[in-house]
């Protein structure tokens, strides 16, 4: 047993290493190296990167600026739902409201075109996962986060809470169409 | 300053107890295994209602025994365990007193006072709010005040561990360096003490705002500093486990360090990089800069990987040294089958390491890359990763060394030791398949926390894949068998310390017997001098390498599929 009696050598530090261990330590090294590289890698030549674009806000402010938003750009409303269906123009701004438990509006995007979308939360944490494509951003109350998109496939999507935000929380779902 | 105390010498494992220290760790020990047992029957609900063709609790109840689930298991089971291991690492290995012991007992009786607390604030309901509890949402008062009480006696428990291995130096009853497992308990300790401090500063200022004494907590600022609460304290389980794999080589094998320096630099690598990971849950938030994202949830360059990757290695490596060094010297393997595997210590630890490597380690890499994280942030993938690190690699091996611990602890014969013998790969193996099918459903994009997948009569129900139901229904499956696994070793352990044959502790003395040197490690006198002294581990550690590779590049594929992001 040694593992758990002190060893030997009082120097420890001077303790050889094997050969096996030498070899590893330098492989394992240099595969840390590729996997910190590979983010910075990404953040210049990859087109997926989050952006980090953030404002404070208040959930009033938020809403209506949101709401400021839909009333130029909506184009019809959803008969299920009842929620406005919203297509902002290419380049343009884009506003999802994440409340209990409910995401406002429904917004229609157009394949290939980018968009300054704004998320903020009105009350708790919620969580924008926009599926099938399964992209999951944090929406945090108190927090404007614009993060720029473009769409690569037309189709129907939805948009999935999932930040735990009270006994509601798995009936918030909403939609978002690509063109 | 001599105190009034006995030791005791184990005659079959020659450890020597003393008399406090030895009620201390049972009685921490005896708590653990409670909260296991509770937070095992809360994970039956949780699981037979996540597997959907059962869907079994009402959404309210389900949420509830989610939160009390996650804060049974990562938190009370796990810490009372671990608090159990330190005073273990110091008290024994060192052969010393356990310092201020009415001390450890007030630390017991507030951890226990605030887990029970805390259990009963969620119980009560209104604050079904999750182990995380992000403000704005709010638990009752009582819900923080648990916790907190809690996190103070864990604290206190701390110091006095490193108190202990102060009485331990200036008593001299050992010679030079601590052993290399006590290091990897203070390597726990320290991290440890950092955890349940940011567990204070953000935890305080939660309960003060229950109470309306303050009237708001940033959000933000909140996540931030609860996950260095929540994340480190899964820190101190990969510390404490790790320590613990060095443990059981050596009390099973006679297993050496194959190189102190660089086990010991390895845990050195964990104190300096390890906390940085808490900015893993932080990547799909607002309001960081990218700077930020990458340093700390990279643990600065993966430094603290690079450790785990070391220790990963050295622990097989070291039982493969002695093993050969035993003749077992045929092929690369032979050291390995010729392994106790029907000795649950030694089984349980060995499904441990490769488990936590393969599964909780990889994943935890994936989850971790910056960009990556937007396509596994709060899917289902999460809790199967943390399902591989903590239950696979802690929990596993806690159990592991408590099947050691019952003769020698707590004297006892085991009862049923062919169920016991059987429980690690029960156990092991279905968690095995759990977290693979787990991160399978994660990867389709299934949410975590999570009462009802197939958002039963909404008109906008997003519908899942096939292959998301059968994964869930796998998940179901896989879970009720490792509670089975858990219901085992539960019945082992508390029927073995009610019912079990008392065996000799050996005969109370007042004097402490000096901790003996390690024989001087043949192992290397120069680098290499031993040639390659480990080949199987090493090729072990090569097919690890390529899996880590593919996979890692098999999701940035993935990634580059999705919309544009900038």
């Amino acid at each position: 047993m040694s593992a758990i009696l002190p060893p030997a050598e009082r120097l420890w530090w001077k303790h050889p290493l094997d050969r096996v261990e030498g070899t590893w330590i330098v492989i394992a090294f240099v595969w840390c190296m590729i996997l910190f590289f590979m983010m910075v890698f990404w953040h210049i030549y990859g087109r997926q990167n989050l952006s980090t674009e953030t404002y404070t806000t208040t959930p009033e402010a938020f809403m209506a600026k949101a709401e400021a938003w839909a009333a130029q750009y909506t184009v019809r409303t959803d008969e299920v739902s009842g929620l406005p269906i919203v297509a902002p123009p290419d380049g343009g701004d884009a506003y999802i409201i994440s409340r209990l438990w409910s995401f406002w509006p429904i917004l229609e995007l157009e394949k290939g075109k980018t968009y300054r979308l704004h998320l903020s939360s009105l009350d708790y944490n919620h969580g924008f996962s926009l599926q099938p494509v399964n992209i999951n951003i944090q929406v945090v109350p108190g927090y404007e986060h614009v993060v720029t998109v473009t769409p690569n496939q037309s189709g129907t999507y939805s948009i999935v809470c999932n930040e735990f935000c009270g006994i509601g929380h798995h009936t918030m779902v909403g939609r978002l169409y690509v063109k | 300053m001599s105190i009034a105390t006995t030791y005791r010498t184990c005659p079959r494992s020659g450890l020597q107890f003393e008399a406090n220290a030895e009620k201390l760790i049972i009685a921490n020990a005896v708590a653990a295994v409670v909260f296991l047992l509770i937070g095992g029957v809360l994970a039956l609900g949780v699981a037979l209602t996540r597997w959907p063709a059962v869907h079994w609790l009402q959404a309210d109840t389900f949420y509830q025994v989610l939160t009390a689930h996650g804060i049974d298991m990562l938190i009370f089971w796990i810490i009372f365990f671990e608090i159990a291991v330190l005073y273990f690492c110091a008290s024994t290995l060192l052969r010393c007193r356990i310092a201020t012991p009415r001390i450890a007992w007030l630390a017991f009786a507030l951890m226990l006072i605030g887990a029970v607390v805390n259990n009963y604030a969620v119980y009560k309901g209104g604050s079904s709010v999750m182990m995380t509890s992000y403000v704005p949402m709010m638990a009752e008062q009582s819900f923080y005040l648990g916790l907190i009480l809690f996190a103070v006696g864990a604290l206190i428990g701390c110091f006095v561990f490193f108190g202990t291995l102060v009485v331990a130096k200036r008593d001299k009853t050992y010679e030079g360096s601590v052993p290399l497992v006590t290091f990897g308990a203070i390597t726990a300790a320290i991290i440890a003490v950092f955890t349940i401090a940011s567990g204070a500063i953000i935890l305080i200022p939660t309960w003060l705002l229950s109470l309306g004494v303050i009237d708001k907590v940033d959000p933000l600022i909140y996540r931030m500093i609860w996950w260095a609460f929540g994340h480190s304290s899964q820190q101190i389980n990969v510390a404490a486990h790790v320590s613990v794999w060095y443990l059981v080589a050596a009390v099973v094998f006679g297993a050496k360090p194959m190189s102190e320096r660089v086990s010991r630099g390895a845990f050195l690598l964990y104190i300096l990089f390890l906390q940085l990971a808490s900015a893993h849950h932080l990547l799909a938030d607002p309001g960081l800069s990218t700077n930020w994202k990458v340093v700390n949830t990279s643990y600065f360059m993966y430094f603290a990987v690079l450790a785990s990757m070391i220790h990963g290695l050295t622990v097989p490596g070291a039982m493969e040294v002695a093993q050969r060094q035993k003749g077992y010297t045929r092929g690369l393997y032979e050291w390995l089958r010729r392994a106790p595997w029907s000795n649950p210590t030694f089984s349980g630890v060995f499904i441990s390491i490769i488990g936590f490597g393969f599964l909780g380690g990889i994943s935890g890499v994936m989850m971790g890359t910056e960009q990556l994280n937007m396509i596994i942030h709060n899917t289902i993938y999460v809790p199967g990763h943390f399902h591989a690190t903590v239950v696979v690699g802690t929990t596993l091996t806690f159990m592991a060394l408590t099947y050691y611990l019952i003769p020698t602890l707590f004297k006892r014969e085991m009862i049923s030791p062919g169920l016991a013998k059987l429980q690690p790969y029960l156990f092991g193996l279905s968690m095995y398949f759990f977290c693979l099918v787990m991160m399978g459903a994660g990867t389709l994009g299934v949410s975590r926390r999570h009462w009802d997948m197939a958002f039963s009569g909404m008109p906008m129900a997003y519908e899942w894949p096939g292959a998301a139901y059968l994964m869930m229904g796998l998940v179901g499956i896989s879970a009720v068998a490792a509670i089975v696994g858990g219901a085992i070793y539960i019945y082992v352990t508390v029927g073995s310390l009610l019912w079990g044959k008392r065996i000799e502790g050996g005969a109370a003395s007042v004097a402490s017997k000096p901790t003996p040197l390690m024989a001087p490690a043949a192992v290397a006198q120069g680098y290499g001098s031993q040639g390659f002294a480990a080949p199987g581990t090493f090729v072990l550690a090569m097919v690890f390498l390529v899996a880590f590779i593919l996979y890692y590049f098999v999701n940035w594929k993935y990634l580059s599929t999705v919309w544009g992001l900038s």
